[in-house]
């Protein structure tokens, strides 16, 4: 096994995700006040309402395919009847579909963020970051999709990256099934791994903050000063 | 019943001079920080116009607040949360930041380079944002004193259905100001609108903030909020809001606004009120019967169950004494002249408004006017509409107005016949409904009222701050934190700052003495009644 091969399909992996879990705990830790959309829609609201729901919707179909693509076995999918061809056909087709409207939906956001000058001076240098990542694995993304499976000869990766990537998390890293992927492969997976380093440390931790507790609770919240942990015991002093 | 007590206030629009001290002083203490430029908690705007963001009050437009469904149940009318989460990539109905005014400041350094020319140099304007020349098309007090009342004016959603009365050409124009700030709504749409529940009431005073560490951007409060009191810090991408001064106001000292106020015309005070019913009462049918509703959910601090009901509740005694000396009590409930901004909103508002009585003048130089001191006859013929004032204060209901009109006539009536003729006009009194008393006690606290009187904000806990104090010095701070932040950006208030209240106010009057100055807290361009020279009225 050579250097690179550890060092790009066992060391990166690892050490990314290291990166992002415990980058998201120290950030979660030492600033909440961090923690935002950042949105820009009060300086620039009509390029926002086009590409910011295109992208968002078009990334959890893209997010989903590769849950049904990576995380799910084969044989799980081939379980339920679903064989091989018709695998294919719908990951190429409704892979195709999410994923140039994921792009879509990104080109219309990057050249806002590039064009409006409201929106570009409030551009960080993590969101440049975030973006060139974001811009490059979507490219290889698509690259794959449509043009490997869709136009292309197709490739089964399900029984290669997706085994290799469940196998980290099963503590059982077999790096000589990503070495025969098709590069362009290889380089999405190398600029994803990359972009979760990325992501404890920029505005994409907006993610984890889907408002799903608004669903159930009541219309107005109150906070009392006496049920402070503070509160109470200032009470107990008193009495 | 729930017993709980809220800060509320009242401002007496016949007062205001619309010098926009109130919107100044708040924004040296709360946003002249970065990302808050463009926003201003206290602003004052000329009426009629659009306001600031201009044309808020159209709610058809940025539905804003609260409506009722088919069934009758209250609902927030820019959707609910089905609709939010679908829709909170891109919020449909937040204002642009045009709507406020892009902030703006001048390139003054071109003064001093420019070349020697023939003409002066003049300063070109330059957005705060982008730091490039732009052009002034809008700003948060674009229309003042009806500055382009013409073109703007008649976008008012205040006019509408009275096109025909209002001329707005000038010799019969009409205009007034309308300072505002958060109202710390009862039925907060704010609140309700925020995915993260990082807003919240202040179970103690009612006082309605954003939790900065909580708050994550979804900026569906400043669509929610029908006043448009929820602002988007452009820099920090949180929420922030008017804080009602809650660091002052736990220390028994009036909001800014109202400290610096030159027309004295805000008024502070308690209110108990049964959070039971609130949500019956802004759920009644008719907006005009909103105000009743609110007013039915105030609670009578004189009443002995309700101050048992109020013991109960952990409320303090002195609070519930505070609350009986509450001029927002005796101005909105006892005598009706204050009204809520927008009731049809159905946030039910806690800054209440007394309507303008002017000009009165104007009438008297009428032949049909008859006697300036029986201007009451001719509410009809004052120069602002009452159909105006009923759109904004009373749902359009034009009665109620006229009702009030007629009282702070009367009261003008009676005392200009007490003081400039020495005789006592019962007549007067009877015919508002009122007694000689009643009036006389209506003019102190319009007009001559102390600083006391107009701000009776509950005196010091002085064992509950003394705790704090000592909490503090142990380093327990982080307890505070965890619950009240302020609504800045880049600092944290914390309440650590409190002191034993009233110590400032109370006690021997300024002269030489041994103690060190107390710490900064001194006025320097307040005027304090009990600084005044003697011998005023005052
Ligand atoms: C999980 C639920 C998510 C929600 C509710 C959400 C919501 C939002 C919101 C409200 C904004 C601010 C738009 C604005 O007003 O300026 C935003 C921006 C953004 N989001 Fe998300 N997001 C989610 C997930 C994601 C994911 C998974 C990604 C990417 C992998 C992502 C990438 C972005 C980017 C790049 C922006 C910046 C857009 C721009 O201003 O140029 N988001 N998101
Ligand atoms: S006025 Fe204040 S409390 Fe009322 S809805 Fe608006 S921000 Fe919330
Ligand atoms: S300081 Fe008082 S008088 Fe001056 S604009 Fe504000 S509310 Fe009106």
């Amino acid at each position: 096994m050579s250097g690179l091969t550890l060092l790009f399909w066992i060391a990166l992996p690892y050490v990314a995700i290291a990166v992002f879990v415990v980058g998201h705990v120290w950030r979660w830790r030492v600033d909440q006040y961090g923690w935002t959309t950042r949105s820009s829609q009060l300086q620039e609201s009509r390029l926002l309402s086009i590409g910011g729901p295109i992208f968002h919707y078009a990334t959890f179909a893209a997010i989903g395919g590769h849950v049904l693509g990576i995380l799910i076995p084969a044989s799980w999918t081939a379980a339920v009847g679903i064989d091989e061809g018709m695998y294919r056909a719908i990951s190429a087709s409704l892979g195709t579909i999410a994923g140039l409207l994921v792009a879509v939906g990104l080109l219309v956001l990057v050249y806002r963020r590039v064009s409006v000058p409201r929106v570009r001076v409030t551009t960080s240098r993590t969101d440049v970051l975030a973006y060139v990542l974001l811009t490059i694995v979507i490219g290889l993304g698509l690259g794959e999709t449509v043009g490997v499976n869709l136009l292309g000869g197709g490739y089964d990766y399900r029984s290669t990256v997706a085994l290799w990537f469940r196998g980290l998390f099963l503590l059982n890293p077999r790096p000589e099934l990503m070495v025969s992927a098709p590069p362009v492969y290889q380089a999405h997976v190398i600029l994803a791994w990359l972009l979760f380093m990325v992501w404890p440390f920029s505005r994409l931790v907006h993610a984890w903050s889907y408002p799903l507790m608004f669903l159930g609770r009541p219309w107005i919240l109150y906070r009392s000063y006496r049920r402070t942990r503070a509160g109470r015991r200032e009470a107990a002093a008193n009495r | 019943m729930r017993v709980m007590a809220h800060v509320g206030m009242v401002m007496n629009l016949d007062k205001c001079i619309g010098c926009h001290t109130c919107s100044v002083t708040c924004k040296q203490v709360w946003t002249n920080r970065p990302g808050t430029d463009y926003v201003w908690f206290n602003n004052v705007e000329t009426k009629p116009g659009l306001g600031y963001p201009r044309g808020y009050e159209d709610q058809d437009h940025w539905r804003g607040g609260w409506t009722l469904d088919g069934r009758g149940r209250l609902r927030l009318r820019g959707g609910g949360v089905i609709r939010k989460l679908l829709t909170i990539f891109a919020n449909p109905d937040l204002p642009s930041i045009d709507d406020y005014g892009e902030p703006w400041t001048y390139d003054y350094q071109h003064l001093f380079t420019a070349p020697l020319s023939e003409h002066d140099p003049v300063v070109r304007a330059h957005s705060r944002l982008t730091g490039r020349p732009t052009e002034l098309r809008w700003g948060s007090n674009w229309e003042d004193d009806l500055a382009g009342a013409p073109a703007t004016a008649p976008g008012d959603p205040n006019l509408r259905g009275i096109e025909e009365k209002v001329r707005l050409d000038y010799e019969q124009a009409f205009m007034f100001y309308l300072p505002r700030i958060c109202e710390h709504c009862l039925n907060p749409s704010c609140v309700a609108s925020c995915p993260s529940g990082a807003m919240y009431k202040r179970e103690e005073d009612g006082i309605v903030l954003v939790d900065q560490d909580k708050c994550r951007g979804w900026r569906f409060c400043v669509s929610g909020c029908p006043y448009k009191k929820v602002y988007f810090n452009h820099r920090s991408g949180k929420a922030e809001k008017c804080t009602f001064c809650y660091p002052r106001i736990e220390n028994g000292q009036p909001t800014i606004c109202s400290e610096t106020c030159v027309g004295r015309l805000r008024y502070l005070g308690l209110m108990l009120y049964d959070a039971d019913r609130v949500e019956a009462a802004a759920s009644v049918t008719d907006p005009a019967q909103l105000r009743q509703a609110q007013l039915d959910v105030f609670l009578d601090p004189n009443d002995p169950a309700v101050q048992a009901e109020a013991r109960r509740a952990g409320i303090p005694d002195d609070w519930v004494a505070a609350a009986q000396r509450s001029p927002i009590w005796t101005l909105a409930v006892r005598y009706g002249l204050a009204l809520p901004l927008h009731p049809e909103f159905r946030t039910l508002p806690m800054v209440w408004y007394v309507p303008p009585l002017s000009p009165v003048l104007d009438v008297a130089d009428d032949p049909a006017g008859g006697d300036p001191d029986v201007v009451f006859h001719a509410i009809d013929r004052l120069r602002i509409p009452v159909e105006y004032l009923a759109n904004l204060l009373t749902a359009g209901d034009a009665e109620a107005i006229r009702v009030v009109l007629r009282r702070l006539a009367a009261v003008r009536a009676f005392m200009r016949a007490q003081q400039v003729e020495g005789r006592v006009e019962d007549a007067v009194a009877s015919s508002v409904g009122l007694a000689p008393r009643d009036l006389e006690a209506l003019y102190r606290l319009l007009a001559i009222a102390p600083y006391e009187e107009r701000y009776v904000i509950p005196p010091a806990h002085a064992e509950r701050a003394a705790r704090l104090e000592e909490s503090v010095s142990t380093g327990c701070s982080v307890d505070y934190e965890d619950q009240f932040q302020a609504s800045a950006a880049g600092y944290r208030l914390d309440m650590v700052q409190l002191q034993p209240r009233g110590s400032e106010r109370a006690g021997p009057p300024p002269g030489p003495s041994d103690a060190p100055p107390p710490p900064a807290t001194a006025p320097l361009f307040v005027w304090r009644d009990s600084a005044k020279p003697a011998g005023g009225n005052g």
